[in-house]
């Protein structure tokens, strides 16, 4: 299954660093984070609760740039 | 502004206050240090809590440490010297933050530009059930659905008009401000705007799969599609921060020892260490970071207004070196529709004879009857038609149409008709199918009837050209006859005629060896279709583009550049577009990395101090990022 969230994040750099936090959670099969449209596009795995993943991805994405937001 | 930024202006307002005041405040020792300390924990905490954070993390290397390393070290130096010269690290920190700030500011606005140019997004449907009407989200809708549209809303859903008759404008999908009418029966997409009048639509399809959504979808993910330059710029981030903080360390270690030990004139650690601090201010790789994939993005979100949508950004590169171009034929540079394009050897006076044709055919749903009418109905204005006048209507099949019109004895067909009407049929050394006309047993001439090369389709060929494409091919399954006729008229280089689609995909590959062979392959290929049969040609060549997409779900998945309306002139434009684009693109890789290096030879000789250095990293980002939003305006491209 695929779903879109709005993100907020300042540099392009960040928005990479969110993307590979993203990918490397438990239940995402892939990610694509966009800066210039501030949209993630993530990818879960067959048998993952997205809202239970998306907790994890936010926790995650706060770690490595704590600027940043995911509207879930 | 958002929030974030209005704190951020605040916080540099604040600090560059505070700093100002500071220069008349005479204090000496820790006193000095501690109310320096003030602006500079204002303006720089969150660099300072990001570097740790960083550090932590194992994430190194970024402009966060780069920036926290050297006012940290600048304040450290100016304590152990005990010049008291604060100002510099906090000015530094201060103009970096106002950077940051111009950047987000930068980006914002440009985002919100973009999103306002591809503004065809539906809010709502209004769905009508059991005569009510009631707003729901589009997503809600199903096939087979009522939908009404007042004017002045968008079409949200693709459908079937069933009631009402409207112009609308497409401009936001094609860049075409001339609006379409519509009425009961024709199809409609989604994305358009509903100028006049209220229409009541049957869907026929989800929201998901409409029209409106299939582009946005495509202009969204263009910009993850990355192109070499902005791979490029990724890697060269990669290595030149880390290459920029070792040549800082060795700057500041090296050449003391080496004065010091070897030449015996002293550590001067003070002066080579300040010289490594400025190298690490003046590394900052902000500039291009972000303003090439910003350069990109204007570019899609410029072109996509001009309804060019562009796939992605490694397109757009591809697009602006396209030096050979292959053309479909018929729908590409022709209209794909027959219309009468002459009248020969005439008797009597053309129109008169077009009229003469077409009542006698007045009754046929042939669509060649169907061009005659049309032809004449252009001629004369649409003046009404007598149709009583038509009698003793007789049709032939395979050969033509026989009648009575005002009393003459009337016969449109082929020369086999002619024959059997004891005419003597004239043959045409045109192309196109000839409706040969006898009046009573006379021949009276003939009307020949073709697909219409696109009136401006010679304009764009020229264009190409002056764009400096060196090589024009048009592949066409038709007769060497009708495409060297249509070739010769556009001027178009070569022709390659009667190929059967697979044989298209051969053509296109010898296109590619020898632009490979010629080139090496940096010149690109493009391939120009309408979409149909030619999905695996358009795949084939290096850009793939379709023209005249609306609608036509199978250029659109097909296509590496979906050109929204059928004008061959927006062929040009895309590649001019891309050219623009791509010249900002390569303005700014070439400007940002020339003033960073010019600066860090100047910062490791100890010409240039930190406030240069942090005017080039701010001064050459802020120009930077100015010129990549150039890239959206291309109106006049």
């Amino acid at each position: 299954m695929k779903k879109t969230y709005k993100i907020d994040v300042d540099c392009a750099n960040c928005a990479l660093k969110m993307e590979e936090a993203t990918k490397s959670t438990e239940g995402v099969k892939d990610a694509v984070v966009n800066f210039m449209t501030l949209k993630m596009k993530v990818e879960f795995e067959d048998e993952a609760d997205p809202d239970e993943v998306m907790q994890e991805v936010l926790k995650n994405c706060k770690k490595v740039e704590d600027d940043c937001e995911i509207y879930l | 502004m958002n929030k974030k930024q209005q704190k951020a202006l605040i916080r540099i307002i604040l600090a560059a206050v505070l700093l100002v005041a500071l220069h008349f405040v005479n204090v000496e020792g820790w006193i000095r240090f501690a109310l320096y300390m003030i602006p500079y924990l204002i303006v720089g905490y969150d660099i300072l809590r990001k570097a740790v954070k960083g550090i932590i993390n194992g994430e190194v290397f970024d402009e966060n440490f780069l920036m926290a390393v050297a006012t940290v070290g600048a304040i450290a130096l100016a304590l152990i010297s005990k010049s008291g010269d604060y100002t510099e690290a906090v000015a530094v920190m201060l103009f970096y933050q106002i950077g940051e700030l111009f950047q987000s500011y930068a980006i914002g606005r440009s985002r919100r530009n973009i999103s306002d140019l591809m503004d065809i997004r539906p809010d709502y449907a209004n769905l009508e059930q059991d005569g009510e009407v009631s707003q729901v989200d589009p997503d809600d809708v199903e096939i087979g659905s009522i939908i009404v549209v007042s004017p002045g809303e968008k079409v949200p859903i693709d459908g079937v008009v069933i009631e009402g008759t409207s112009f609308l404008n497409t401009s936001a999908l094609t860049g075409e401000s001339v609006p379409r009418s519509v009425t009961v029966g024709d199809e409609i997409i989604s994305g358009c705007i509903n100028n006049s009048g209220l229409l009541k639509i049957r869907t026929t399809r989800e929201f998901g799969e409409s029209t409106v959504s299939k582009i946005l979808d495509l202009v969204e993910n263009a910009s993850s599609r990355k192109s070499r330059s902005e791979n490029f710029i990724t890697k060269f981030a990669k290595y030149y921060t880390p290459a920029v903080c070792c040549s800082a360390l060795a700057l500041a270690v090296i050449p003391p020892l080496v004065s010091g030990l070897a030449l015996g004139t002293g550590f001067t650690w003070g002066t080579w260490v300040y010289r490594a601090l400025t190298f690490l201010v003046i590394s900052c790789p902000c500039a291009l970071v972000i303003s090439i994939p910003l350069s990109f993005f204007a570019g899609l979100g410029g072109a996509s207004h001009e309804g060019v949508l562009i796939k992605g950004s490694n397109f757009l590169e591809s697009l602006s070196k396209v030096r050979t171009v292959a053309f479909d034929k018929t729908g590409t540079m022709t209209k794909g529709v027959f219309s009468v394009s002459g009248v020969h050897h005439s008797s009597y006076p053309d129109e008169e004879l077009l009229r003469l044709a077409s009542m006698a055919e007045i009754y046929s749903s042939h669509p060649i009857s169907k061009s005659l009418r049309e032809a004449y109905d252009s001629l004369s204005g649409g003046a009404p038609v007598d149709r009583d006048s038509v009698t003793d209507v007789e049709e032939i099949r395979g050969k033509g149409v026989l009648a009575t019109v005002e009393g003459r004895r009337v016969a449109c067909g082929n020369a086999q008709l002619m024959t059997m009407v004891g005419a003597v049929p004239v043959d045409c050394h045109q192309v196109g199918t000839l409706v040969h006309v006898a009046i009573d047993g006379e021949y009276a001439g003939h009307i020949l009837i073709s697909d219409q090369v696109k009136p401006n389709a010679a304009e764009a060929i020229k264009a190409l050209k002056e764009r400096g494409v060196t090589r024009t091919v048009m592949l066409t399954g038709d007769s060497a006859k009708a495409g060297e006729h249509v070739a010769s008229q556009l001027g178009i280089d070569e022709v390659r005629c009667q190929l059967l689609p697979e044989n298209k995909v051969e053509a296109v590959e010898q296109l590619l060896a020898d632009e490979q062979e010629k080139n090496g392959g940096k010149a690109k290929v493009a391939f120009v279709g309408d979409g149909i049969n030619d999905a695996p040609v358009l795949s084939r060549a290096d850009i793939g583009i379709a023209m005249g997409a609306l609608g036509s779900d199978a250029a659109i998945e097909a296509a590496d550049v979906v050109l929204m309306d059928d004008d061959p002139m927006k062929i040009s434009k895309a590649i001019g577009i891309a050219r623009k684009c791509m010249r900002i693109v390569y303005e700014n890789i070439g400007f940002a990395i020339g003033v960073k290096l010019i600066c860090l030879i100047l910062g490791a000789v100890g010409i240039a101090n930190m406030w240069l250095a942090i005017f080039a990293d701010v001064g050459v980002m802020v120009i930077a990022v100015l010129n990549a939003i150039r890239a959206l305006f291309v109106k006049n491209v």
